[in-house]
């Protein structure tokens, strides 16, 4: 079965909406010569036209994107650093997010947002290293962070395809991952996926830290029968197919590269116990409040979310009751 | 270049005048709720702008854009109805006066923020153009707006993408209550010229003049694709908004007021036609605006259960604030 990494399959998914779709183009920062990579080859094949490089004006660019999906086009900007989606904020949140609703239905603006490479890369510090989905989460923008090469591809598709705004985050730990995928198909937004199925305690993990769910599940194997629920998309939550999943385990733990006050695993654990009797307390491991993640890498490493501090998590909740 | 009809464009600004002294007694009278920013006084721009206009072309306005809206061919019914909060407006009730919108007619809407419409009305234009349709497009900005990075970003992208959008700053002289030489260094037309864009100064107050000169920048615009900008020098007659009505601020003198009002745009638009014809014009806007006004007032508001309804275009369903 062929292999293919996940940067290859932001590439093809962008390849494959831009030749299915005339109104499909994208803009961004030297996205020309690819410097993020994702958009390899795409000059060549889809002139400069549809594959725009943009001066450093990211909020011009921001709202041009809005314009062009007002009157039908479908953009996708790609940022090269996540901070500068604090830069857009307010481009994205109060217009593209705001126009339907305020203009009573009259418009759409089917704007993809993508991040390739977000949250930390090591040695890029404190302005370089954020991942600030949950901001997205809470303003109702549809967010995604794909954890595995055929969901990058899968879900990227399905943004493109979806007549609102959609943030893709693609986590900087996963862009180098490879796996076995014959023929990527669209992945419904939406939708979470259990990747490991367990009994004892259900593990929701976030993008690139899916991949440290599983590992922890595996080495826990004898003591602990861990579920991994990779929501995939953070807004809209697949909130039927988490509720299934700890229904069953009664027990729950998040593992979410935000910062902890008002990030997504709070919200994840407000609505699960709002809806079921957990048997025990749910934990929670995230960025501490307030991250800045620093320059040095074991200060960086010290205020990301670990596997470490998952193991204590899942031995927590396992204990409790 | 043929001259604007002079009809259309005194029926247009007496249009603009009278509904927004309509819309101001419906703010007193508690049916329109959360105020306006009056367009009073500056008629002339919007009237002169949208009479060089094709109904393909398309507009956005600002946070002060009643008149916009209006010029470019949106219905005094359903912007009155819209201003009230009813399901006929509109935006069906959703919008209100700082966000009316009508695509239909090429309006892409009022804009709360200051300076945000550049950038959104020259991502139109392109989209709409790389079809092949040879449109151009307008952004309404006050003088305030100059001063917002974004608006000087999308200078720089329409110049640079030979984008054919108006940028048409409407310098009233006041950033609510901060006069343009306390907030804009070097000039106004200096900065659009630092992009390479050609600009042009204009009496805002005589649409005639607004309209001449907008026709002769659509027309290089048009053969040539690049943008322009064209500041209109105006007065605004009323308070920035009508919370002032009730809360007096001091930055204008009595004198400049009377000074600036002297120069009315709707007096010297009628001035050029016939006193009968002047009449009959007023008295069909009269018409036009006492419908509108019964209308918009007889509508139904929308109904609560409604109020996430266009949230997403996708069809996705929100979750309530739950209890």
């Amino acid at each position: 079965m062929p292999r293919l990494s996940y940067r290859k399959a932001l590439n093809r998914a962008l390849a494959d909406e831009l030749a299915r779709d005339e109104e499909v183009f994208l803009l961004g920062e030297d996205i020309r010569v690819a410097a993020s990579a994702v958009t390899a080859g795409l000059l060549k094949r889809f002139g400069p036209e549809r594959v725009r490089d943009t001066p450093l004006s990211e909020q011009a660019f921001t709202s041009f994107a809005t314009g062009a999906a007002l009157v039908g086009a479908r953009p996708v900007v790609e940022f090269q650093i996540p901070a500068l989606l604090f830069l857009v904020f307010e481009q994205i949140v109060n217009h593209a997010h705001k126009f339907p609703l305020m203009t009573g239905g009259q418009c759409a603006v089917p704007v993809t947002y993508l991040v390739p490479g977000s949250g930390s890369r090591t040695g890029w510090a404190g302005q370089h290293s954020d991942h600030p989905y949950s901001l997205f989460a809470h303003a109702g923008v549809t967010t995604v962070v794909p954890a595995t090469p055929a969901d990058a591809y899968g879900l990227l598709v399905s943004a493109i395809r979806c007549d609102d705004p959609v943030v893709v985050f693609a986590p900087a730990a996963a862009m180098e991952l490879r796996a076995e995928v014959s023929d990527p198909v669209p992945v419904p937004l939406g939708r979470g996926r259990v990747h490991r199925t367990g009994d004892d305690v259900t593990v929701v993990a976030v993008g690139h830290l899916v991949h440290d769910a599983l590992a922890v599940a595996d080495e826990l194997a004898g003591e602990v029968s861990v579920e991994v629920f990779d929501p995939r998309t953070l807004y809209p939550f697949d909130w039927d197919g988490l509720l299934g999943s700890v229904a069953r385990t009664g027990r729950l733990v998040v593992v979410d590269d935000s910062n902890r006050s008002c990030g997504i695993a709070g919200e994840v654990i407000a609505t699960v116990v709002e809806q079921v009797r957990l048997q025990a307390p749910p934990r929670r491991v995230t960025r501490p409040d307030g991250a800045v993640l620093p320059f040095a890498p074991v200060l960086d490493r010290a205020v990301q979310p670990g596997r470490e501090l998952l193991r204590h998590a899942i031995a927590h909740v396992s204990k409790d009751g | 270049m043929s001259g604007a009809d002079p009809i259309w464009l005194y029926r247009t600004v007496r249009l603009i005048r009278r509904f927004e002294e309509r819309a101001i007694e419906l703010v007193r009278s508690g049916d329109i709720v959360g105020g306006i920013h009056p367009y009073l006084g500056q008629e002339g721009i919007a009237a002169g702008v949208c009479a060089a206009l094709r109904p393909d072309d398309v507009v956005a306005g600002t946070h002060r854009g009643h008149g916009h809206v209006l010029a470019k061919g949106a219905d005094p019914g359903q912007m009155m109805a819209e201003l009230c909060g009813r399901v006929t407006g509109l935006n069906r009730g959703r919008g209100g006066s700082m966000h009316a919108a009508d695509f239909a007619a090429g309006v892409l809407g009022a804009n709360a923020i200051v300076g945000a419409g550049g950038a959104i009305v020259t991502g139109a234009v392109w989209a709409r153009r790389r079809r092949g349709e040879d449109l151009v497009g307008v952004s309404f900005l006050g003088d305030g707006a100059v001063n917002e990075g974004m608006l000087l970003e999308a200078f720089n992208l329409a110049a640079l993408w030979r984008v054919p959008v108006l940028f048409v700053c409407e310098n009233n002289g006041y950033a609510t209550t901060m006069p343009v030489a306390d907030a804009v260094a070097g000039s106004i037309s200096a900065r659009a010229e630092a992009f390479g864009i050609r600009a042009s100064t204009v009496d805002g107050q005589d649409p005639a003049a607004v309209h001449a000169t907008t026709a002769a920048a659509l027309a290089r615009m048009r053969a040539d694709g690049g943008p322009e900008f064209l500041e209109a020098r105006t007065f605004r007659f009323d308070a920035h908004h009508t919370f002032e009505h009730a809360v007096r601020l001091d930055y204008r003198s009595p004198e400049e007021v009377a000074r600036g009002r002297s120069r009315d745009p709707v007096r010297i638009a009628g001035s050029r036609l016939p006193a009968a014809e002047r009449a009959a014009i007023d008295a069909d806007v009269e018409a036009v605006l006492e419908a509108a006004v019964a209308q918009a007032l007889a509508a139904a508001e929308p109904d609560p259960a409604t109020a996430l309804e266009y949230l997403y275009a996708s069809g996705l369903t929100a979750r309530t604030g739950g209890g």
